[in-house]
């Protein structure tokens, strides 16, 4: 398919997927997908959102804002470890981790909610609500509202709330409220739906952090361009450590905001491979998985966004299953849609089972323990590395660290605390 | 002449005000719906405006969400909502329907399968709440070859600017949200409402209705005070809630909420 681009297109192509950098339109697009599907009241704080975005993205001050507390709050840049350990046990290409786990808050999302909070905090407005599966998204908008003493609601799915213990009192101890929804499938996206709902009732004073590339414009472009600090450290690192850019990236995509990060700054090297891993959950044949794209699910419209979106034959939006939180999750953001569309990133999933193997494989060869999130990339390199020469290199989003996801796999395996 | 425009030329002649109910089609199951139709009109509905189930209703509040899972748990689909109006056609041939509802169940079908067959069952207007007419490019011109009404929300958030780019795309009535939030939500200010219309009537000759927020009689006469056309959702909605385990007394229930309106709109 031909993808089109904003305005005229007077730049010549540097590369097969250049015109994937000049995304989305003006109105919100990635060619058929993205967009602002949302009732009217929200319109007004999405061109207000879009007007401020637009205004201090290329605004040096608030540029060097944002890098201060990247650099002086969150930590950066994480680091670009080489796993040779597990590299050598995959006997192929050696693996190289983008540490985003060491990360003040433990995940990517933190860079996101570091740049939702200074628009915020631009807009004026005192309150911050989110919504979170895993509670990572929830943990990173609590710690950045506790900072600049934002009040802060976080929506989070009554199953989520169960799984992820640890996660809801550690926004608690932030001093955010964490509101458990019972709707629907009470996951991920029913703890969106609230948070919309809220959003649409108390828009005069609230600022809403999404967490992830997904949501109405301008939300996919802007979470894209907070994390992409990543794929920015990373393509850097890879020149300084490696001597030269990797030939793949893998990194799993629920929303896929950690993903995006990697990935974008990389667009235009075709020939840097791409992967991005959904949750295969029991695997794709059994329909009890989180992975729009790998099982090429129909399109539709859900939060505001046209994508793949998991649903039946009446449009009613499908149930999900994923041992993580994070990717229980039955859309995926626009951006990704149209990279799957293009071929310029491969989807594929991974099950539940084969990430509990890399969660333990990682934790034990590297003593780096991974979000289950995290580890659907780790097995899908398990796959991958054997395939490739030893002298060829893929870096992975290690997009979180573990701790959370302890009780869970203690479960499994039969221990309770 | 589409029924919509039609009802609101008689209703000026006549200087009343139009009262438009809402409810969830297949609450409490499929096979009252039509029923619940024939009532409403009886009781003097001028416009029903037919509410297609959806998994994640966002701008809804409890009232309609539960009207939603309890729809959907009768797996009641767009289809069979387009079956119901047939049958509703058999009899009532002069009250315009407006299917609302959320925009995937249409993308999933197929806009221009849905658009065909919602004409020809005699369908008059489809308000898809998270389409804004910016995402309505494709879909408004092919409802509009078919004479069918692309209907429209405004809200108190709404811009000038923008309130004049849905005027400009809207058809039938435009249907103003008097409050900000979701259904069922709160009781609305008329003065506040009054406001709001004011300038809208500068810019569109559309029938400006006003919905959320609208409980009882008194409301509902407040409100047609200032607008041309009252609706009346979650009111109903939870009459059926609460009487979803004795179906047979619900079209009276209805009949009765809404006979009051009308009655306090026409006094």
């Amino acid at each position: 398919m031909t993808v089109s681009a904003t305005g005229a297109s007077e730049t010549v192509s540097k590369t097969r997927f250049s015109e994937l950098t000049k995304m989305p339109d003006a109105r919100g697009h990635f060619g058929p997908y993205g967009g602002r599907f949302v009732s009217e009241t929200l319109s007004f704080a999405l061109e207000e959102l879009e007007q401020t975005y637009l205004s201090l993205r290329d605004d040096p001050d608030f540029q060097a804002e944002f890098d201060r507390d990247l650099a002086h709050f969150v930590g950066r840049p994480s680091p670009l470890y080489h796993a040779q350990r597990w590299s050598q046990a995959l006997g192929g290409a050696q693996i190289w981790l983008k540490r985003e786990d060491l990360n003040h808050t433990g995940a990517h999302k933190v860079n996101n909610t570091i740049g939702q909070a200074l628009l915020a905090k631009k807009t004026g407005k005192p309150r911050v609500i989110a919504e979170t599966g895993a509670g990572q998204h929830g943990v990173a908008t609590a710690t950045v509202a506790a900072r600049l003493g934002l009040e802060c609601d976080v929506y989070m799915g009554a199953a989520d709330v169960e799984r992820q213990k640890l996660n809801v009192y550690r926004m608690r101890l932030l001093g955010a409220r964490v509101i458990p929804v019972e709707s629907g499938t009470r996951t991920l996206k029913d703890a969106m739906n609230e948070a919309l709902r809220d959003w649409v009732t108390n828009v005069d004073n609230t600022f809403y952090i999404i967490g992830t590339v997904a949501g109405p414009h301008p939300y996919p472009q802007l979470v894209r361009d907070f994390n992409a600090v990543v794929g920015r450290e990373a393509r850097r690192q890879s020149l300084e450590q490696i001597g030269r850019l990797p030939d793949a990236l893998v990194a799993c995509v629920g929303g896929g905001s950690n993903a995006i990060g990697l990935f974008y700054p990389f667009v235009e090297d075709d020939d840097v491979a791409m992967y991005g891993v959904e949750a295969g959950g029991d695997g794709i044949e059994t329909g009890r998985h989180a992975a729009p794209l790998s099982s090429n699910a129909p399109r539709g419209v859900l939060h505001g966004n046209r994508t793949y979106l998991m649903s039946d034959e009446a449009g009613q939006v499908s149930d999900t299953h994923s041992i993580s939180a994070g990717l229980d999750y039955p859309g995926v953001g626009p951006e990704h849609a149209l990279w799957k569309d293009v071929g310029r990133v491969n989807y594929v999933a991974a099950n539940d089972q084969d990430v509990l193997v890399a969660f333990r494989e990682l934790t034990h060869m590297e003593g780096i323990m991974p979000a289950l999130e995290t580890a659907h990339a780790l097995a899908y390199a398990k796959v991958l590395a054997p395939t490739m020469r030893a002298d060829q290199h893929i870096v992975i989003n290690l997009s979180g660290r573990g701790d959370k996801d302890i009780m869970t796999v203690a479960k499994i395996d039969g221990i309770e605390f | 002449m589409n029924r919509i425009d039609q009802r609101f030329s008689e209703l000026k002649q006549q200087g009343r005000k139009a009262l438009i109910p809402y409810i969830t089609a297949g609450d409490p199951a499929p096979q009252y719906t039509v029923g619940f139709m024939h009532a409403l009109v009886e009781a003097g509905a001028d416009i029903i405006e037919l509410g297609v189930p959806f998994s994640d209703p966002m701008a809804d509040g409890p009232v309609i969400q539960k009207a939603c899972e309890r729809a959907l748990k009768q797996g009641t689909r767009l289809v069979d909502l387009l079956d119901m109006v047939a049958e509703f056609r058999q009899t009532d041939t002069t009250t315009p329907v407006v299917l609302m509802g959320y925009l995937n169940p249409i993308e999933r079908i197929g806009y221009e399968t849905f658009a065909d067959k919602a004409a020809s069952v005699g369908v008059d207007g489809v308000l898809t709440v998270d389409m804004p007419p910016e995402e309505a490019d494709v879909f408004g011109p092919l409802l509009k070859a078919r004479d069918l009404a692309a209907i429209f929300l405004v809200a108190p958030t709404t811009s000038h600017a923008r309130a004049a780019t849905i005027c400009a795309h809207g058809e039938g009535y435009l249907y103003y949200v008097s409050l900000k939030g979701v259904t069922g939500a709160a009781t609305l200010n008329a003065d506040d409402v009054a406001e709001h219309l004011a300038p809208l009537r500068g810019m569109t000759d559309l029938p400006l209705c006003v919905g959320f927020g609208i409980r009882d009689g008194a409301t509902a006469a407040e409100v047609a005070k200032v607008a041309d056309g009252v609706i009346v959702g979650s009111a109903l909605v939870n009459r059926i809630a609460e009487s979803a385990d004795a179906p047979d007394t619900i079209a009276d229930q209805l009949k009765h909420v809404l006979g009051d309106m009308r009655k306090a709109m026409d006094a």
